[in-house]
């Protein structure tokens, strides 16, 4: 086992222990820090399918950006939205009836998403294997391939995502204003 | 190298964990950090598969798609979740059961 892989596991390992521990939290301000913890290393984990940039996206978008949102928008409205509703309802049990439908899908969707993995050998698809001279190496500059591929190739995909984007933020500047009748 | 199927092995979980706290938490808050658990899970399968497509880069330029995507649907999301708490005192997606007025 060389240091690549045990740094890949461990990054995995505290990927699902902190998403477990995000949906098990029962206070919702430490559930938000511990998604913190769980987007961080998947951005480690992007690092390792040698995707640097995608990586360093995550850690401004989701870390710098949607954190501090989801914390700022509690922080600066009623302090009562952050009293999780589970709380109240169900005194101390950590499993109650209405978290077993939930858990039984989830489960089941696992299982079958497993016994699929089974099936079918992902690493010996006909187009990985054909992917000889079109697989990324450790030293390749992937910036200049994305930045040429998505002015051309992918320019129309771009300019759409753009304007769908500054639609999100009038919306939600509008939706988010001070006095209005609902 | 790490095989593909690690990557997809974590992704799976990742998206059951999601999909568990989308289908059974009472606040929408925990829905919404739900829909990102999976989100990003899928974000991690593209960027696993797009190792093996070097000059096209679609999986890689896919993610950074879906990223601005999730980030956009975050900031409208938290918009509408602060009106509903504003009307109906609560932001349990089970009690908010009525439209218009």
């Amino acid at each position: 086992m060389n240091i690549e892989q045990i740094v890949f596991y461990f990054l995995s390992a505290v990927v699902l222990v902190s998403a477990l521990l995000v949906v098990a939290m029962k206070n919702l301000v430490r559930s938000i820090f511990l998604f913190f913890l769980t987007l961080f290393s998947m951005a480690g984990l992007f690092v390792f399918a040698l995707a640097d940039f995608v990586a360093i996206t995550q850690v401004v978008v989701y870390v710098g950006g949607v954190l501090v949102l989801m914390i700022f928008a509690f922080l600066l409205s009623n302090r009562d939205i952050l009293n999780n509703p589970d709380a109240v309802k169900i005194n101390g049990k950590f499993l109650t009836a209405h978290h077993l439908p939930g858990l039984v899908v989830s489960f089941l969707f696992f299982t079958a998403l497993m016994f699929a993995f089974s099936q079918f050998q992902v690493d010996e698809l006909e187009w990985i294997a054909a992917s000889e001279g079109n697989t990324l190496s450790p030293s390749d500059n992937t910036i200049e391939l994305l930045g040429i591929n998505i002015m051309t190739r992918y320019l129309l995909p771009f300019e759409t995502i753009s304007v769908l984007l500054m639609l999100a933020l009038i919306g939600a500047a509008h939706l988010a204003r001070k006095e209005r009748k609902i | 190298m790490i095989p593909l199927s690690h990557f997809m092995l974590v992704s799976a979980a990742l998206f059951c964990i999601g999909l568990y706290a989308v289908l059974s938490k009472r606040n929408a808050i925990m829905v919404l950090i739900g829909i990102e658990f999976m989100l990003n899970a899928a974000i991690l399968n593209f960027v696993a598969f797009s190792r093996h497509d070097k000059f096209a880069a679609s999986g890689q330029v896919f993610a950074l798609f879906a990223i601005v995507l999730a980030a956009a649907a975050v900031a409208v999301a938290l918009a509408i979740i602060l009106n509903v708490y504003k009307y109906y005192k609560t932001i349990d997606p089970t009690e908010i059961d009525q439209l218009g007025d």
